[in-house]
């Protein structure tokens, strides 16, 4: 169980997620309950099926775990009690360990979130989502939230505040000791 | 009563009538909120996506804080994800395995301990069994009669730790509605998922997602929720949902300690229902004709 919330720099990068998934019994009840498994190319199910069977290549460049929005609902009804969303949580690690991103924008998102924690400890909304939107080196992307960027700032909701460009992060120190301790692992 | 308050980065920014609206009514109820000095992100749903370990020190960081006080008394967290990370913490480091250690490893950089001493709660379980119908309908000044509420939960302050709720078909909500004199919507969705972040990376698949809620919350007054990230996707896509129906499905939103505070007869003011995306002029004269 340990090894499914762990991100495994094994040999197999997948072991862990394959253990955790040896129980599961192909019934379905993951993928009847999930919100989005129509907006999936496999469903939870056919998933844990390939995870058993080992096919990283399929397992990668599918959508499926970056469309699972944590709602908790199969892990709720699983009936072999197996951590599903854990192991959706485990499967975006290892895709971005391996440098496997179909769903770039997905893992460009979490890592300049996770950034903009480093340097100021809060998230800035407007400063994160400011270098998301030039982190994607994509111009259409923003214009969809234009009109809800528009809302906030008209609600004095989100502010432009002076980014920190250069100096140390409000976190540094932490962060650099949780990749050491995630090195030796 | 006496609780850390762990507002989250939200509650700074999008969802400031959230901490607005928490505080005055906790005020108006005679909870004594002591916010948690320097307190950061909790890492959201980004932290388990880049790092396992840092998904668990982050929440930890604040924990720990709240422990070097000294003070004893339960953390409240109005932010369903900010409360999922807080609780999973409480949880994995009892899995085994030394986690426990390696995030102690991690917070001796800031000179902190984190040991499992604060118990994060939920604001809604919080207002539901600690406050409790009785104290909130004694302080009622005006009676919501006549208006339909769609009590909406979400997901990650019921799932997977069931601390206070049916994670499936939620009622905790009901009796506080019903203090105030309102009346509850009967609708099944109160636990089904927004689309979440899915706003951000998958809009689609959110949009569809907040589109069969506000179809099914049809025929009431107001949607009430207790989570951020719930109340935005709610709120701010009702024309381009309503668009892509074909039908109207504009309906107000509020985060359920504004509905709570209009009845305790506290200021839109001081509620923060300015920030509010949809927050009808109907809804609003139907309440200040009370």
């Amino acid at each position: 169980m340990k090894d499914t919330a762990e991100h495994g720099a094994h040999a197999d990068p997948l072991s862990a997620v394959r253990k955790e998934l040896e129980a599961c019994m192909q019934c379905g009840t993951c993928t009847g309950s999930c919100a989005n498994s129509s907006a999936m190319d496999f469903t939870p199910r056919q998933l844990w099926r390939m995870v058993q069977l080992g096919l990283k290549d399929e397992i990668f460049n599918s959508k499926t775990f970056w469309l699972c929005s944590s709602c908790y609902y199969c892990t709720l009804r699983c009936p072999r009690g197996l951590k599903l969303t854990e192991a959706m949580g485990a499967l975006k690690r290892l895709a971005v360990a391996e440098g496997r991103l179909p769903e770039k924008k997905s893992a460009l998102f979490y890592r300049t979130f996770l950034d903009n924690v480093r340097r100021y400890g809060r998230v800035r909304e407007m400063d994160m989502m400011t270098r998301y939107f030039f982190s994607l080196k994509n111009p259409v992307t923003p214009l969809g939230f234009a009109p809800l960027g528009v809302k906030l700032m008209v609600k004095g909701k989100i502010s432009a505040q002076m980014p920190n460009l250069f100096g140390a992060g409000k976190m540094d120190a932490i962060y650099r000791k949780v990749e050491e301790l995630e090195a030796k692992a | 009563m006496k609780y850390f308050y762990y507002p989250g980065c939200s509650l700074e920014g999008t969802a400031q009538e959230y901490d607005a609206s928490t505080r005055a009514l906790m005020g108006a109820l005679g909870v004594e909120l002591l916010e948690i000095e320097d307190w950061t992100c909790c890492g959201a749903s980004a932290g388990e996506a880049v790092s396992y370990l840092l998904s668990m020190v982050l929440p930890a960081r604040n924990l720990a804080l709240a422990e070097k006080s000294g003070i004893e008394a339960d953390m409240l967290v109005p932010c369903s994800a900010c409360y999922l990370n807080l609780k999973k913490v409480e949880d994995h480091t009892g899995r085994g395995d030394h986690l426990l250690d390696r995030i102690n490893e991690a917070l001796a950089q800031e000179g902190l301990t984190y040991a499992k001493g604060i118990r994060p709660r939920h604001l809604l379980d919080i207002l539901a069994k600690d406050v409790g119908q009785g104290r909130v309908s004694g302080k009622v000044k005006r009676r919501l009669e006549g208006i339909r509420v769609a009590p909406y939960y979400g997901c990650q302050a019921l799932r997977p730790y069931e601390e206070f709720d049916d994670p499936q078909l939620p009622t905790s909500m009901e009796p506080l509605i019903e203090a105030l004199g309102a009346e509850v919507h009967p609708w099944e969705m109160g636990a089904k998922c927004c689309g979440a972040g899915l706003m951000t990376t998958k809009k689609p698949v959110a949009l569809n997602r907040v589109g069969e809620l506000l179809a099914a919350a049809k025929g009431a007054d107001c949607i009430v929720t207790v989570c951020p990230m719930c109340q935005m996707n709610l709120e701010s896509f009702q024309g381009k949902v309503s668009r892509s129906a074909g039908e109207d499905l504009g309906l107000s939103v509020l985060y359920l300690p504004q509905l709570i505070g209009l009845a305790l007869g506290l200021s839109e003011q001081d509620l923060k229902l300015n920030l509010n995306f949809a927050y009808s002029k109907t809804l609003q004269q139907k309440i200040n004709l009370k």
